[in-house]
C-alpha cells in the first residue's frame, strides 16, 4: 500500500520567503510611486535629476565619437583654431570656451559624474552611520544614548562650511575625502538627532514586543524590526545630504581649496581667477556652472520635500 | 525650570570644552609645521631657527601645548595673529566680530519677519498654482548658489542701476578728516539700534493693555517718538554723516542675505502651520465661530512658531557660516572673510581664535534657545 500521509507542500505550495517579501516592496513601492507623482513639486525635481543624469552619461559618449579629446578635454583640451580665448558660444562650442581655451559645455557634462559620484557617497554614509547609531542608541538608551547624542550636539554645533574650509586649507582634500567628510559630520550630527527620535517612537510598538517575546536577540530586532521602519526617514535625509554635499563642494572649490580635476564650482574659481567674476557681457563663464548647481541642489530638495509628504502622515492632504 | 536651565548650563559648558579641545586637536593634526613660514629663511643659523621655535613653543609636545593653550584662553588670551602682527587675535576680534554680527542679526531679522508672514500665508491658501510656484521659487532661492547669486545683486543694484557700493564696509574718501574712527561710529550704531528695539518691544507689549481702538495710533506715536529720538541723537553728535555711509554699504549684504534665508523660514514656517491646522482647539475656534483671520493669526500661527523661533536662534548661530561665502564677495571685514584668509595664511592662532569665536556664538544660541523654547513651550518646562 502506497504512503497516504499528507504532508504540508501536498496541501499549499507556499511562495518562497524572499518572493513574498519582493512583492510586498514592489506594492508599497507602486503606491508610493503614485503618491509622489501626485505631487508636482517632486515630479520637477526627479525631471531635473534626470536631465542632468542624461548629461552624465552622454559625454563620455559624445568624447568618444563627435568631439575630438584634443579639443573637448575638459582639463586639457584647448581650441587653437580661435584666436581669442573666452570666446563667445558659437556652432563648434555651443557654450564658448573658458579663459584657456576649454570648451564649457564638455566641462559641465564631464563634472556631472563626479558630483552624482559626490552627492552619492555622502548620502551613503550619512545614512548608514545615522540610522545604525540612532536605531541602537533609542533600542539600549543609557549611556550608549547620552554618549552618541551629545556627541551629535558637538558636531551639530560646528558651522558646517567653516568646518570644511579650516579641514580642506591644513589638510589635503579632494573629492572623496570630503564625500566621506560631509557623510560624517551628517552621519554623526544632526540626522542621527532626527533619526533617533523617530526610532524611539518605533521601539514602543507592539510588535517590536511580539518580537522580544518570540525570543528575538537585540540584533535581530535592531537589524530586522527598527531599521527598516526608519528606513523611509533615512531615504529622506539621504536627499537634503546630497544638497548639502554638492553646495559645499561648489563653495570650496569657489575658494580654490579642493585637490580636485574639474568640477562645477572650480569653473566659477577658474572665472575668478581670470578676472571675469564680475564680467557680465560673458555670461557663458559664470551661469552655466552657477545654474546647474543651483538646478542640482533644488532637484534634491524638491525631490526631498516630495518623499516628505508621502512619509509624513500631518502633510498629507487626506 | 531653574532646575532644567541649570543642568542645560552645565551641559553647555562641558560642551564647549569639548569643542575647544576637538579644534585644536584638528588643527594641530595637520600635516607639516606651521612655523615652518618663519624658520624656513635660509639666513637664519641653525641655533636662531632652534631659537625661533622655542619661542613659538613648536619644540614641545602636543599636550604640553594644549595645556598652555587652554590655560591662557581661560585668561582671555589668544595669542598674537601672524597676519595681523603685531596684533592680538583677541584684539582682531574684538574689532571685526560686531561687524558679522550685525550683518547678520539685521539680515536674519528682516528675512524671517517676511518668511513667517509668507509661509503662514502659504499655509492657510493651500492648493494652487500659488503655492507650487512659491515653493519652487522658495526652494531656488533657498539652493541658490549663494556667490553666483550675491554677484548677481552686486551687478545689478551696484553696477548697473549704481544705487549701491560695489562692497566694502565704509567709502574711504568720505572719511578724510572725520572726526573719531570707524568702529567708534559703528559702536554708536549698534548701541542705537539696541536701545530703540529694546524700546519697540517695551512699547509693543504696553499697547497690548490698551483696547482695540486704541492701539494702532498709540503703536504708531511710540514708533514716531523713538525715531524721533534717534535722529535728534545723531545730529546732536555730527556723525550722521558717517553713519549714513556705513547704512549704505551694509544694506546690499542685508538684502542678499535676507532674500537667501527668506525661503528657508518661509517653508519651514508652512510645514509647522500645517502641523497646527490639525490640531483639534483650532477646530474648536471655528466652531466658537471666531473670524478667520484671528483663528490664523492668534490660534494657528502662535502655535506654528515654535520651531520657527528655535530655527532662528540657530541661524544666528550659523552667521559666520554664511559669512564666509557673502563677506568675501562684499568685501565685508567680518569674521568670516578673516578666518578664510587666515586659514590661507595659515595663521594658526588666528583660525583657532575665529573657530573659538564661532563656537561661542553657537552655543550662546543653543543656551537661548533652550530658554525661549522651555519660556514658549511649558510642556518641557515641566516634562
Amino acid at each position: 500500500m502506497a504512503e497516504t500521509t499528507i504532508t504540508g507542500s501536498d496541501l499549499v505550495k507556499p511562495d518562497s520567503l524572499w518572493r513574498i517579501r519582493l512583492r510586498l516592496s514592489w506594492q508599497a513601492f507602486k503606491k508610493n510611486a503614485a503618491l509622489f507623482a501626485e505631487n508636482p513639486v517632486g515630479l520637477i525635481g526627479f525631471a531635473i535629476i534626470l536631465i542632468f543624469m542624461l548629461m552624465a552619461v552622454a559625454h563620455p559618449i559624445l568624447i568618444n565619437t563627435v568631439w575630438d579629446p584634443v579639443i573637448y578635454d575638459p582639463v586639457t583640451g584647448i581650441d587653437i583654431t580661435i584666436p581669442f580665448h573666452p570666446s563667445p558660444p558659437s556652432p563648434t562650442h555651443l557654450l564658448g570656451t573658458d579663459s584657456f581655451g576649454r570648451d564649457v559645455l564638455s566641462q559641465l557634462m564631464f563634472s556631472t559624474a563626479s558630483e552624482f559620484a559626490l552627492g552619492a557617497v555622502a548620502a551613503i554614509v550619512t545614512v548608514l552611520i545615522a540610522t545604525t547609531i540612532g536605531a541602537v542608541a533609542a533600542y539600549y538608551g543609557g549611556i550608549i544614548d547620552t554618549i552618541f547624542m551629545r556627541f551629535a550636539d558637538l558636531v551639530v554645533m560646528t558651522p558646517f562650511v567653516t568646518l570644511l574650509i579650516v579641514l580642506s586649507t591644513l589638510f589635503e582634500v579632494g573629492m572623496i575625502e570630503l564625500a566621506i567628510i560631509i557623510g560624517l559630520l551628517g552621519g554623526f550630527g544632526s540626522t542621527t538627532i532626527i533619526i533617533k527620535s523617530q526610532a524611539l517612537t518605533v521601539k514602543v510598538r507592539t510588535y517590536i514586543e511580539a518580537a522580544r517575546i518570540a525570543g528575538g536577540g537585540d540584533a535581530r530586532i535592531i537589524f530586522r524590526h527598527i531599521i527598516p521602519n526608519l528606513l523611509p526617514l533615512s531615504f529622506l535625509y539621504m536627499m537634503f545630504t546630497v544638497t548639502s554635499a554638492i553646495f559645499s563642494e561648489a563653495v570650496l572649490s569657489f575658494f580654490g581649496l579642493l585637490n580636485i580635476r574639474m568640477s562645477w564650482g572650480l569653473m566659477i574659481f577658474t572665472t575668478q581667477f581670470s578676472g571675469y567674476l564680475l564680467d557680465f557681457e560673458k555670461w557663458w563663464l559664470i551661469y552655466p556652472a552657477s545654474v546647474a548647481i543651483t538646478a542640482m541642489c533644488a532637484a534634491f530638495y524638491l525631490v526631498g520635500r516630495g518623499i516628505d509628504e508621502i512619509i509624513n502622515p500631518r502633510l498629507r492632504r487626506r | 525650570m531653574r532646575g532644567y536651565l541649570f543642568k542645560r548650563l552645565a551641559q553647555i559648558v562641558i560642551t564647549f570644552f569639548l569643542f575647544l579641545s576637538a579644534i585644536f586637536f584638528l588643527v594641530d593634526a595637520q600635516p607639516g609645521d606651521y612655523g615652518n613660514v618663519f624658520y624656513s629663511n635660509p639666513r637664519l643659523t641653525p641655533e636662531q631657527r632652534q631659537q625661533l621655535k622655542a619661542n613659538l613653543g613648536l619644540d614641545q609636545p602636543t599636550w604640553v601645548r594644549y595645556t598652555k593653550w587652554m590655560s591662557s584662553f581661560l585668561q582671555g588670551d589668544l595669542g598674537i595673529s601672524f597676519s595681523n602682527y603685531p596684533r592680538p587675535v583677541i584684539d582682531v576680534i574684538a574689532e571685526r566680530a560686531p561687524r558679522t554680527i550685525v550683518l547678520f542679526m539685521s539680515a536674519t531679522v528682516v528675512s524671517f519677519y517676511f518668511g513667517f508672514m509668507a509661509g503662514k500665508l502659504l499655509a492657510w491658501n493651500r492648493g494652487g498654482l500659488v503655492e507650487y510656484a512659491s515653493t519652487i521659487g522658495g526652494v531656488s532661492l533657498y539652493t541658490v548658489f549663494t556667490p553666483w547669486f550675491a554677484l548677481i545683486m552686486i551687478w545689478v543694484f551696484a553696477f548697473r542701476l549704481g544705487w549701491f557700493p560695489i562692497g566694502k564696509f565704509i567709502e574711504p574718501t568720505a572719511w578724510i578728516g572725520a572726526p573719531t574712527e570707524v568702529n567708534d561710529v559703528f559702536i554708536r550704531l549698534i548701541f542705537t539700534a539696541l536701545i530703540a528695539s529694546v524700546l519697540l518691544f517695551t512699547l509693543l507689549v504696553s499697547v497690548g493693555r490698551l483696547n482695540t481702538n486704541q492701539r494702532r495710533p498709540a503703536t504708531w506715536i511710540g514708533m514716531a517718538v523713538i525715531a524721533a529720538g534717534a535722529l535728534i541723537y545723531w545730529l546732536n553728535t555730527g556723525l550722521g554723516v558717517y553713519a549714513l555711509d556705513i547704512l549704505w554699504h551694509l544694506t546690499l549684504p542685508i538684502i542678499t542675505l535676507a532674500l537667501i534665508s527668506f525661503a528657508g523660514s518661509m517653508l519651514l514656517t508652512r510645514n509647522s502651520m500645517l502641523e497646527t491646522l490639525r490640531e483639534d482647539y483650532v477646530l474648536a475656534a471655528r466652531a466658537k465661530g471666531i473670524s478667520e483671520k484671528a483663528i490664523r493669526d492668534r490660534h494657528a500661527a502662535r502655535n506654528a512658531m515654535l520651531p520657527v523661533v528655535t530655527s532662528f536662534v540657530f541661524s544666528l548661530a550659523f552667521a559666520i557660516d554664511g559669512g564666509v561665502i557673502t563677506e568675501t564677495v562684499f568685501s565685508w571685514p567680518g569674521m568670516g572673510r578673516t578666518l578664510l584668509t587666515a586659514a590661507n595664511a595659515e595663521d594658526i592662532p588666528m583660525v583657532l581664535g575665529a573657530l573659538v569665536f564661532t563656537g561661542t556664538l553657537a552655543l550662546t544660541a543653543h543656551l537661548v534657545a533652550d530658554i525661549l523654547y522651555a519660556y514658549l513651550d511649558p510642556r518641557i518646562r515641566y516634562a
